[in-house]
């Protein structure tokens, strides 16, 4: 092969389409970055003025407008509400993770089971567990509650806190399953036959080696299902979220306000949306701060977790 | 967040000197039962949604339910005349209802529903519709010549004397809100795919990813706010259009929710192409972009594909944004009018209505038909992503 040749076919060469086409990816992904900058700059800028400590502290009476209102009540029913679903999301989700690591057979068909229906319920729509936490938690479970228990009034099988807890510990139970394998799977094998092979059963190994090396995973996916669940609206449509109560939830039959369907609230209700606009800025503020900032603490855990299975594979 | 690859080892059934110490340790056996149990309840919880969704929903299915306004009466002294199932169908009475009421009380009852026949208004006497019962499929599904329109049409309104349920409107409203949104993201999240994952330096790719998915960290409602707020009057200055809410609209926000999904999903597929296909392409003298054009995107186009009908799945089911930026129900299959999706009708009319009644039922088979299309391309996509990493890994 002579030198010109060997020129021509140099990988380098510039390509004017070659060119073109890169950039307009590089502009695509450019195009996403600044959709995300602008949503939260629009934010942060718009409910920075209009955010203080009265407002985040106060128990609204008037909800739309400024001096009367404040957020306390929903942001105590977004918190209870997430809290009540990590206490049953958190061990199922774990145990199943435990389960798909560490003693199921790989290749047989009640894992592949549990696999599909794992990624299935994470595809789920967010309406369809409404109506599944409606039909299900409030009109059966409630309904036969109240029948079991002889009330007068009907004081389970209505909406309440405890159900729309629920609805949302199934849904975020794919989020839990999925971080935990992931950290249990980047535990080096020889943790475990170390163990092993200085006499601990199995169960002993996994509660005293395994899930404390993993207990990051964990924590990861109990953040992300929760920065998942403090954002969504549409399951505690159904299942008991309130426009508007007196007071603060008591105990868990009652109903709740919510961060999230206030935001829904104030930006389709409102009669005069120029004056509630500093308040609907104010209050998505503080949600996309409670959501976000989880989201960016489960982010940076998560990529240590990857690189120490990097590490490791 | 979307599932993570698993890289699959294969590992031996079991640990070494398990199944000895099985019979040995009654706790551990114990231990191991329990965990399995509970490792059940994702299947449980799949079944549960499915059983529960579908049991609400039921009697629309097989036509129990009935909201014809005039209905034919019974005469009270005629009760006995009839069986007992005609009459517990005709006062809508569950069978164990239907037994516990005494025979003064039934009497009461078939009173009460002549009472209620008498005071429908004397208008609607004449009018043919009042006399159908629309929860039945033909009307659900078909176009009818309601009295007062000048030819058949689809029509969604649940509130009035005479309730009209036909769902098409909102299935013609989900598709062209999703279309235009996938429209909008499948283009852009799979540029970017291509970009972060084939021609980004390996320390921008290390920002950009992350800064990508962190798209999906903001809840819909905020993403729904946005485009009320901001979006809907950018957009109408740069389209200049009628209406300022529209499904235009909502297809353009519903993409952003999107965009995270397909992106990841694609960016991952086109990652676990074989290095020695790139390489391969680069000594050959292609450029990166034809590289990634010719060699790695056709190897990775299975996965495209199942990220862009995961990313359907994910939009047909949005409910927020769709719901705070368009709502009217129309017929329509142009972008710039409203549309109405199914997600929407469900948040936005279960509120108000009775429950067990036929808006009721129609909500939930609505939920039900939702969970199924879900479901169907959810399976369509893990299936074609599972055929194409073993392809990749060279099993079978």
């Amino acid at each position: 092969m002579n030198g010109t040749q060997a020129r021509h076919f140099r990988a380098d060469k510039f390509d004017f389409w070659s060119f073109f086409f890169s950039g307009l990816t590089g502009l695509a992904t450019l195009f996403i970055i600044g959709i995300l900058v602008t949503i939260l700059v629009n934010i942060i800028y718009n409910g920075w003025s209009s955010l203080s400590w009265h407002f985040v502290s106060t128990i609204p009476t008037d909800l739309f407008n400024m001096k009367t209102t404040g957020i306390l009540p929903m942001i105590v029913g977004t918190t209870i509400r997430v809290f009540v679903m990590t206490i049953f999301v958190i061990p199922v989700g774990v145990i199943t993770a435990i389960y798909l690591t560490e003693y199921a057979p790989n290749t047989s068909l009640i894992t592949r089971v549990i696999r599909a229906a794992v990624n299935n319920l994470a595809g789920v729509p967010s309406i369809v567990f409404g109506l599944f936490g409606l039909g299900f938690f409030i009109n059966f479970v409630g309904k036969n509650m109240d029948l079991l228990l002889h009330n007068p009034t009907s004081v389970w099988g209505r909406p309440a806190l405890i159900w729309a807890a629920l609805t949302l510990a199934v849904m975020t139970l794919p989020v839990v399953i999925v971080a935990t394998e992931e950290s249990l799977k980047a535990i080096p094998p020889g943790l475990r036959e170390a163990s092993l092979a200085l006499g601990a059963t199995k169960l002993e190994t996994i509660l005293k080696i395994v899930l404390p090396q993993a207990l990051p995973g964990i924590l990861t996916g109990g953040i992300l299902a929760v920065s998942r669940a403090a954002g969504e609206v549409a399951p505690i449509l159904l299942t008991g979220v309130c426009t508007y109560m007196v007071g603060l939830p008591h105990s868990p039959t009652d109903q709740f306000m919510d961060l999230g369907y206030h935001v829904f609230i104030l930006s389709t209700q409102s009669n005069d949306i120029d004056a509630t606009r500093p308040i609907l800025y104010a209050t998505v503020l503080v949600l996309l701060m409670l959501t976000f900032a989880l989201n960016i603490v489960a982010i940076l855990i998560r990529a240590r977790v990857r690189k120490k299975l990097r590490a490791l594979g | 967040m979307t599932p993570e690859p698993k890289s699959e080892q294969p590992r031996p059934h079991g640990w070494i000197g398990i199944h000895r110490g099985h019979k040995a340790r009654p706790v551990e056996w114990l231990a191991e039962k329990f965990i399995f149990l509970v490792s059940l309840s994702a299947i449980a919880m799949v079944l549960l949604i499915f059983l529960f969704v579908a049991r609400e929903a039921m009697p629309v299915f097989f036509g129990e339910a009935n909201t014809a306004l005039i209905q034919p009466t019974i005469p009270v002294a005629e009760l006995d005349k009839h069986s007992p199932a005609e009459l517990q169908r005709y006062l809508d009475l569950t069978p164990e209802q239907y037994k516990s009421v005494d025979h003064d009380t039934l009497l009461a009852l078939m009173q009460g529903k002549l009472d209620e026949q008498n005071e429908v208004p004397e208008n609607f006497r004449k009018d043919a519709d009042a006399r159908i019962n629309t929860t039945e499929w033909k009307y659900l599904l078909q176009s009818h010549q309601w009295s007062g329109y000048d030819r058949p049409e689809y029509i969604w309104q649940p509130v009035g004397q005479i309730k009209k349920f036909n769902i098409i409107p909102l299935i013609v409203g989900t598709l062209k809100v999703t279309l235009i949104g996938l429209l909008f993201a499948v283009p852009l999240a799979v540029g970017a795919a291509i970009y972060v994952s084939q021609l980004a330096r390996p320390r921008v790719r290390e920002v950009v990813k992350p800064v990508i998915e962190m798209l999906s960290g903001i809840p819909s409602v905020v993403v729904g706010f946005f485009a009320l707020l901001v979006l809907a009057t950018v957009l109408q200055k740069i389209f200049g259009y009628q209406t300022r809410l529209n499904a235009f609209v909502a297809g353009i926000a519903l993409g952003f929710a999107v965009i995270p999904v397909i992106f990841s999903i694609a960016e991952d597929a086109l990652t676990s192409v074989p290095r020695a296909y790139t390489q391969a392409a680069l000594a050959l003298g292609a450029s990166r972009w034809q590289t990634a054009w010719q060699i790695v995107l056709p190897a990775a186009i299975p996965g495209v594909f199942a990220a862009t009908v995961l990313g359907f799945g994910r939009a047909i089911g949005e409910t927020m944004i769709v719901l705070m930026v368009c709502s009217a129900s129309v017929m329509s299959w142009s972008i710039f009018d409203s549309a109405r999706s199914i997600t929407t009708t469900i948040a936005a009319e279960m509120g108000e209505v009775v429950a067990g009644g036929p808006h009721y039922r129609i909500l939930f088979l609505l939920g039900a038909l939702l969970f199924a299309a879900t479901f169907v391309s959810n399976m369509i996509g893990d299936f074609v992503i599972h055929r194409f990493k073993n392809k990749l890994e060279g099993k079978r």
